[in-house]
């Protein structure tokens, strides 16, 4: 089982905005560059050919003074490079140097430092550029120290941030431990694994440094006459932009060139390290699929299961496959009893959650199930059921790490949204009805729980909230997927009580998925094991218990689980 | 190795974290002993104070009263330079094998800088890396290789032989095999009890699953919101619990009779 | 490092979306708390404007007075700066008068700072909220229709065309915004004013607001699609996919609260940094509010002026964080609750 959540380190992944804008800013500034070594002379120099308009000599036609307006723009560009550049360096390299300080420093003075990063972000940079501006005075390195102070706190808080992430984890600990210094605490550990956001904040503080810089020429307090860069020399085209607004083109359109360029840099370096973006194709199922003839299920087991089955569920010849083809189930087939739990058994990738996703038709984006029978109780799964139709089909429960829930709602709100959206039931009813179930799965204060909110409520309290908004439904299936994994023993073992109630009270067909051999031979009444989204073996509990299995896999499934020799060695 | 039957002896341990009246205690009087050559299993739920433990052990948290010994020294009252002296007599193996490594460097850089804090050069103690892959069941090639390129057994393999190329005194496991596959667990299991004979481990075992803490211990000493509810060996607390919670807690206990 | 100094409890990840504050559990900790962060930006906003004069290099009063002042021009300029007496006099002078709201003389204009500021605010606060007021009607609809448009790399030239005009038109600076809008609405199709107008105000506010807008328009509906395609990943939105609520039911009361949460506090920043793109697109119309008034002020030299309206723009911009901070208490409880998360 490869790691395919993990992000790659090393490798670049390049995308059209990475191609688009290295391409751009690479050809804008070699031109830049070149221009201002040959150009020099006719962008400085006075000459007859006064305000000339377009021509082949003067493609952006000349100014009041003969000067050609194209080499003005593109060697005032190279003078915005050249500072951008220079404000860059120096607020990347202080930024970067305060935020690992201060998390390598003391808590009390990291406390005192990052309130005052936070102070300083919260002023516009260009108005902390201009109080610099006003310090300093005008000219070209005034200009330089404005931006790139105004620039230092942004990235500071972005390292400050990324190092206070990085220090939770565990090698970070480690390394500390093992008495690492401070140094090479912040070289091999920190500072690697911040690469990408800090790459991406350089070229975010090269693209605001130019605006920043052209802007405070632009309004006079930066680079002032006979000097220019692109900000100056739009100023001096805008009082005649109605008699020659040719003059604006040439600075307008290296300002653009230049920041567009670097923005799409950014944005492409974003885009190749956000590991969200790189998961999405395969989506949750982070599984690696052997190569396998995508077959039906054998002609013998199709034939035999072709009957009409009057059983509640019933899944025949279940793929799940990948936008590109590959699948991940291949042609599962069971059926559930009424008043029954199926326990689906598997380690990861095994595909049990895939199929359990494919039968309440949530299965993530890029992930496309087939079969030649999906059916729960009355409503067939393959058509185009109502959205009350499923409702009443399917419920699920899910694992809980804390984010099942809505964090934005009271729980009262979301247990009742079913009873409301597909029961017409009213609000007061709703509640009614929800406080009765919360109560049947042993819920002290139903009340209070309605009032709370999802992350004021420990793990099982929120799996019984969950199993109550389940029941609502009065689903013919209920799936419940990896329901205790995250719960404690002593928890968990009360949530497993719940569901077999639910099952002996109720006529419910129930689909338990697990991991845990333990707790599914607990449960369930009949159990599947799965391996590389096929069903390699199918059990009872009693075979289970008994530990009488044919598959060598199942078998060293059982004897990988570690049991509690005082009992667990007189299974029965 | 060492020859003093002392180990790791934590005592009387109390822990709070906040202040004034919002403070709450996350360890109370607790004590527990390793001696050397044996494994102490720890085993609570959440909230029970189990990983605080070890991090007060390490000084990663700070102690409100109560003592920690390693071999009749006391750890509390040590200078600068002996502190990082007994951290490297210590190891710990971290839970989550995903943030035990760090992504941007080998594993040879990784398990160098175990050995070598300060320069971390691969080349001058490639010996005994590789010695130390094998002793986990890992070709010498891993060296050079990434953590990603290794499975989540893999990993918390390597985060085991990154603990013990210290030779340390007392090794301190945190869960490390609840984020693990059952079978990959079972082969970490397998090899930490191999190693628990071969290199006769002082190890302090922490998990929240009675089954995988009976599998490896000793001893046991169970822990219910921060306090010791019960330790003594693992065959008598297993089969004749003498506490109320520890009943509970083996009756809870899924796949059993 | 020495391994005592390390963090009680783990670290509290910080940035977006973890502005989780401790202790107090109640609106008014939560408001207290904002008060008091409110009150530090302030203080370093007075301090900060305060150094404005010492720390001009040379003498303040000779580049006060300009290049060609005699000797006794000089001296009135360093009387008026007060750059006679001892710092820490001049500080209490400068707070205490603060505290009657006295902002100082301008010497360029000869008036109060004060009554200056007064007059220039009030069309800074207006294109200011018609900028953002246009921002957030478009930015927030247009961020989530895209991002649940392109949802898992549905419509892949509709998410790249989004993509590069946003990236593309974000990337434009707003003074050049501001001259291109000239180009097209003043000069070549004669439909608006290219400068401020006393005449009708109304009407030559249009293209300014456009000009700081159009590009902050494009920042936030980036984030907004970005945020939103994150929570539309978040397990509570399985769930309620799960008890099949319609996409509308789902949109608004799963999905919306928490974008707004994320988005809000990454729009507070940019809301911010309109306000310092309102310097420049005065200036391009002209339009007589505080960031032309500052222009001015630093190019005259006269820094009464420069410290008094620097101030009130910071504190300006302080008022923003914290009413976008206080929204976000009221969109997300989490956010002023000691709870976590």
């Amino acid at each position: 089982m490869a790691d395919q959540a993990a992000v790659r380190p090393g490798r670049l992944r390049w995308n059209p905005p990475l191609v688009v804008g290295t391409v751009l800013l690479a050809l804008t500034g070699v031109t830049v560059v070149i221009a201002s070594l040959t150009l020099r002379g006719t962008a400085e120099g006075l000459s007859a050919d006064t305000a000339q308009p377009v021509s082949a000599a003067h493609w952006l036609g000349t100014d009041d003074f003969g000067r050609d307006l194209l080499a003005r723009a593109l060697v005032g560009a190279q003078a915005s490079l050249v500072m951008a550049l220079a404000a860059t360096a120096i607020s990347m390299i202080a930024g970067v140097l305060i935020g690992t300080a201060i998390w390598t420093a003391p808590r009390r003075l990291r406390e005192v430092a990052l309130r005052i990063v936070e102070i300083t972000v919260s002023y516009p940079e260009l108005l902390i550029a201009v109080v610099i501006a006003a310090i300093l005075g005008a000219g070209r390195w005034q200009l330089v120290v404005a931006v790139a102070l105004a620039n230092i706190p942004a990235t500071a808080r972005l390292t400050a941030n990324l190092s206070g992430a990085i220090h939770q984890r565990d090698f970070v600990t480690t390394a500390r431990l093992t008495g690492v210094p401070r140094r090479a605490l912040i070289s091999r550990h920190l500072l690697p694994n911040m690469a990408e956001p800090l790459l991406i904040q350089l070229a975010a503080s090269f693209s605001t440094g130019l605006v920043a810089m052209s802007a405070l020429s632009f309004v006079g307090l930066g680079v002032q006459t006979p000097d220019y860069d692109l900000g100056r020399l739009l100023a001096d085209g805008l009082p005649s932009i109605y008699s020659r607004p040719l003059e604006v083109v040439g600075p307008t359109l290296l300002i653009l060139l230049l920041s567009i360029g670097a923005m799409l840099v950014g944005d492409g370096l974003a885009a190749a390290a956000d590991p969200r973006l790189a998961r999405r194709p395969a989506g949750r199922a982070a599984v690696t699929t052997r190569p396998r003839s995508a077959e039906p299920v054998p002609e013998s087991q199709q034939s035999e299961q072709q009957s009409e089955s009057s059983a509640p569920v019933v899944v025949r010849d279940l793929v799940v496959r990948r936008a590109d083809g590959t699948s991940l189930v291949h042609g599962l087939s069971f059926e559930i009893n009424r008043g029954e739990i199926l326990g689906v058994v598997g380690e990861s990738g095994s595909g049990k959650s895939l199929t359990a996703l494919s039968m309440a038709r949530l299965l993530p984006d890029g992930l496309t199930a087939e079969a030649s029978a999906l059916r729960t109780g009355e409503t067939d799964l393959l058509g185009r059921p109502s959205r009350r139709e499923l409702a009443d089909a399917v419920a699920m429960i899910y694992q809980d790490p804390g984010t099942t829930f809505n964090p934005a709602l009271r729980l009262g709100a979301q247990l009742t949204e079913v009873l409301r959206v597909h029961r017409g039931k009213s609000t007061v009813e709703a509640r009614t009805i929800i406080t009765d179930l919360l109560a049947g799965v042993h819920i002290t204060d139903p009340e209070r729980l309605m009032r709370s909110r999802p992350y004021e409520l420990s793990g099982g309290m929120r799996q019984r909230a969950m199993i109550a908004a389940a029941l609502a439904a009065e689903p013919a299936l209920l799936i419940a997927d990896e329901p205790t994994t995250a719960l404690d023993v002593t928890v968990a073992a009360g949530i497993l009580r719940e569901l077999a109630r639910i099952r002996d009270e109720t006529d419910t067909a129930t689909l338990f998925i697990s991991h845990d051999l333990g707790v599914v031979e607990e449960l369930c009444d009949r159990v599947l094991v799965m391996k590389d989204g096929v069903i390699v073996e199918e059990l009872s509990r009693e075979a289970l218990r008994a530990g009488d299995v044919s598959s060598p896999y199942t078998r060293m499934l059982l004897e990988s689980v570690p049991r509690l020799s005082g009992h667990g060695a007189v299974r029965r | 190795m060492s020859g003093p039957a002392e180990g790791l002896a934590v005592d009387g341990l109390t822990v709070r974290f906040g202040r004034g009246v919002g403070a709450t205690v996350a360890l109370d009087n607790v004590s527990v002993t390793v001696p050397a050559g044996h494994t102490v299993g720890l085993v609570g739920e959440s909230g029970s104070g189990k990983s605080t433990l070890a991090k007060a052990i390490l000084g990663i948290v700070p102690i409100a009263a109560g003592r920690v010994r390693l071999d009749g020294t006391e750890v509390s009252g040590l200078g600068h330079r002996q502190r990082h002296a007994f951290l490297r007599r210590v190891q710990m193996i971290p839970q989550d094998p995903y943030s035990s490594l760090n992504p941007r460097r080998t594993v040879g850089q990784t398990l160098a800088e175990a050995l070598d804090p300060v320069r971390a050069r691969v080349r001058s103690h490639r010996a005994e890396i590789e010695a130390a892959l094998a002793e986990v069941a890992l070709p010498g090639e891993a060296i050079d290789r990434y953590p990603h390129e290794f499975s989540g057994g893999q990993r918390q393999r390597i985060a085991i032989a990154r603990a013990l190329i210290t030779r340390p005194e007392v090794v301190i496991a945190d869960e490390i095999t609840s984020a693990l596959d059952v079978s990959v667990q079972a082969e970490v299991l397998r090899l930490l009890g191999r190693l628990r004979h071969e290199l006769n481990l002082t190890m302090l075992f922490i998990s929240h699953n009675l089954a995988v803490v009976e599998q490896v211990s000793d001893e046991v000493v169970v822990l219910y919101h921060g306090e010791v509810v019960e330790s003594g060996a693992v065959g008598d607390v297993f089969t004749r619990p003498a506490s109320d919670y520890t009943r509970t807690l083996l009756a809870a206990v899924p796949g059993q009779r | 490092m020495s391994v005592d100094t390390v963090d009680t409890p783990a670290p509290r990840p910080r940035g977006p979306g973890a502005r989780r504050a401790r202790g107090g559990s109640s609106w008014t900790a939560f408001a207290m708390r904002r008060f008091a962060g409110l009150v530090g930006t302030v203080v370093t906003a007075v301090v900060v404007t305060f150094l404005i004069v010492p720390l001009i290099p040379g003498d303040p009063a000779v580049s006060a007075a300009g290049p060609d002042a005699t000797v006794r021009q000089i001296e009135a300029a360093r009387a008026e700066l007060g750059l006679d007496r001892p710092v820490f006099e001049r500080f209490a002078d400068y707070v205490g008068g603060l505290l009657q709201g006295d902002l100082g003389h301008s010497f360029s204009l000869n008036a109060p700072v004060a009554d200056i500021v007064a007059s220039r605010l009030p069309f800074t606060a207006g294109l200011s909220f018609l900028a953002l007021l246009v921002v957030l009607v478009v930015a927030v609809p247009l961020g989530m229709a895209v991002s649940a448009l392109t949802r898992g790399g549905r419509r892949g030239k509709l998410d790249a065309a989004f993509n590069y005009t946003t990236a593309f038109v974000a990337a434009i600076p707003p003074y050049v915004m501001a001259t291109l809008l000239v180009l097209l609405f003043a000069v070549t199709l004669q439909l608006l004013p290219p400068a401020y107008t006393r005449s009708q105000p109304g009407v030559s506010m249009l293209l300014p607001a456009l000009a700081l807008s159009i590009p902050s328009i494009c920042l936030i509906s980036r984030v907004v699609r970005r945020e939103t395609a994150v929570v539309l990943e978040q397990d509570y939105l399985r769930t309620a996919r799960g008890w099949r609520l319609g996409t509308l039911r789902t949109a608004t009361r799963y999905a919306l609260p928490n974008v707004l949460t994320s988005t809000l506090t990454l729009s507070g920043i940019i809301l911010v940094g309109m306000l310092g793109g309102a310097i420049s697109v005065e200036t391009v119309f002209s339009w007589p509010g505080l960031g032309l008034g500052v222009v001015n002020a630093v190019a005259t030299k006269d820094y009464p002026l420069v410290q008094g309206i620097v101030l009130v723009l910071a504190v300006v911009s302080a008022l923003m964080t914290m009413a976008v901070d206080i929204l976000l208490g009221i969109v997300d409880p989490r956010v002023r609750g000691d709870h976590d998360g």
